[in-house]
């Protein structure tokens, strides 16, 4: 099996399979893509629960809105370096390009808990039970399912030649985009509970990816 | 996108813009000159097979033969790197092509050609190098039952035989068509490619490229890796 000529009828066959083919769109394109479904979400959210309570909400407490932003633009991120990093050739260093929104997010969501604890509600909202709290959860977890299949679907046409930094990535793009759907509807403060359930839920969906998405783009 | 370029694998081209970003302002007439000037010869043949692998990405059969042929070279390159030995190379070497063939859509031919095959190819060698390890392990595993078994007729040994026969057997026969008849002829009847060629009225690169995917697909199926 080692000997050069066995190369040359190998090449020989892939030629005689050779088929035209249409070239991957570029990643910042297909993450569009994804994100569109993501937004068709978000305008039934919207239609259904209006966008006044969250920008009351947000004038409030400004610090729910740079949560809210840090989420959204953890959840491009994220799904740009994925769509990026299953593409051979891309460096491993676009896994780093979600960092700065995450913190945003991360930390914002703490310095929310911080005005709560020295007692200054934002408006409307009030501090999530556990019950309340688990909604939250299921709300996240719920609506990353689909957002996580539909971008390892469309990974699935790439090559991810690193699985699980890939399905990492899908993980925390969905899990992102889920909480900043929750968003529109979320009429709980920031708290400890509610800070820690969020966290929960998005440690769930990037584990569960990287368990179950990791193999599946393996075999892509 | 612009501004995440240099974030990319993509070796810098001699482009007049690209060298000419980082230092001084230059002057109008100086950039033609630049820009004019020839990039080394591994940046000429990489821009060559980016043009070849284009072509074939279309259709262009005769393109997508020589930049295969001419991939061969770095491919081995990169998986001797990795530390494959010497007489696995060729196997790194094709299971790339395969891949290459599979995924050549993925190719931006605005980018390094090069960077794209040595990415797969890399990662081809580090399968490579699992699944020795893994062969390796299990050999001698082998070896410290039969020393501790001494009678090789041991009849549970011999059932295990028997169950580990029977379960290759259905493996092969749940392969497709091409593949079976590529593992029967060339695997199981040990005949030569020519011979088999000759016997099913396949061309010798068909039966390899079935050979290879039917290889992949038991060992996938009986141990339970890709």
């Amino acid at each position: 099996m080692a000997e050069p000529r066995s190369n040359d009828s190998l090449i020989a066959a892939l030629g005689a399979e050779l088929v035209p083919v249409r070239r991957l769109l570029p990643p910042w394109l297909r993450m569009l893509g994804w994100l569109a479904v993501v937004a068709v979400f978000a305008v039934l959210l919207f239609a259904h629960y209006g966008d006044e309570p969250m920008l009351r909400r947000w004038a409030g407490a400004p610090d729910l809105a740079w949560a809210a932003l840090g989420a959204v633009l953890t959840a491009v991120t994220a799904g740009w370096s994925a769509f990026t990093l299953a593409v051979p050739g891309r460096s491993r260093a676009w896994a780093w390009l979600p960092l700065p929104p995450a913190l945003l997010w991360i930390g914002a969501s703490g310095l929310g808990c911080l005005r709560n604890l020295r007692g200054l509600l934002a408006p409307d909202t009030s501090i999530a039970t556990l019950h309340q709290s688990a909604d939250c959860l299921v709300f996240i977890v719920s609506f990353s399912i689909p957002l996580s299949a539909l971008m390892v679907w469309l990974l699935r046409r790439a090559c991810p030649l690193r699985p699980l930094l890939t399905a990492l990535l899908v993980g925390l793009a969905s899990a992102a985009a889920s909480a900043s759907l929750l968003e529109i509807c979320h009429a709980f403060d920031a708290a400890a509970t509610d800070l820690l359930t969020h966290a929960l839920a998005v440690g769930i969906v990037v584990a569960v990816n990287a368990a179950m998405g990791g193999r599946l783009l393996s075999k892509a | 996108m612009d501004g995440i370029h240099a974030l990319d694998d993509t070796p810098l081209t001699a482009d007049g813009s690209l060298v000419l970003d980082g230092g001084p302002a230059p002057l109008p007439d100086c950039r033609a000159f630049v820009s004019a000037e020839p990039a080394s010869a591994s940046e000429q043949a990489d821009r060559r097979r980016a043009a070849w692998m284009a072509a074939a990405q279309a259709g262009d059969r005769r393109a997508y033969e020589r930049v295969l042929a001419d991939s061969v070279a770095l491919i081995r390159a990169v998986a001797r790197r990795q530390g494959v030995a010497t007489d696995a190379l060729d196997d790194v070497v094709q299971e790339t092509l395969l891949t290459v063939h599979r995924v050549r859509h993925t190719y931006d031919p605005a980018r390094s050609y090069d960077a794209w095959l040595s990415a797969i190819a890399g990662r081809r060698a580090i399968d490579a190098l699992r699944s020795h390890g893994r062969r390796d392990r299990r050999e001698l595993h082998d070896e410290f039952v039969l020393d501790r078994q001494p009678d090789r007729d041991d009849a549970s040994a011999d059932a295990e035989r028997r169950q580990q026969a029977r379960r290759l057997r259905e493996a092969i026969a749940q392969l497709p068509p091409g593949q079976r008849e590529a593992v029967e002829q060339l695997g199981l009847r040990e005949q030569s490619l020519a011979e088999a060629a000759a016997q099913t009225g396949r061309n010798t690169g068909a039966l390899k490229v079935n050979l290879h995917r039917a290889l992949k697909a038991l060992r996938g199926r009986l141990h339970g890796d890709d």
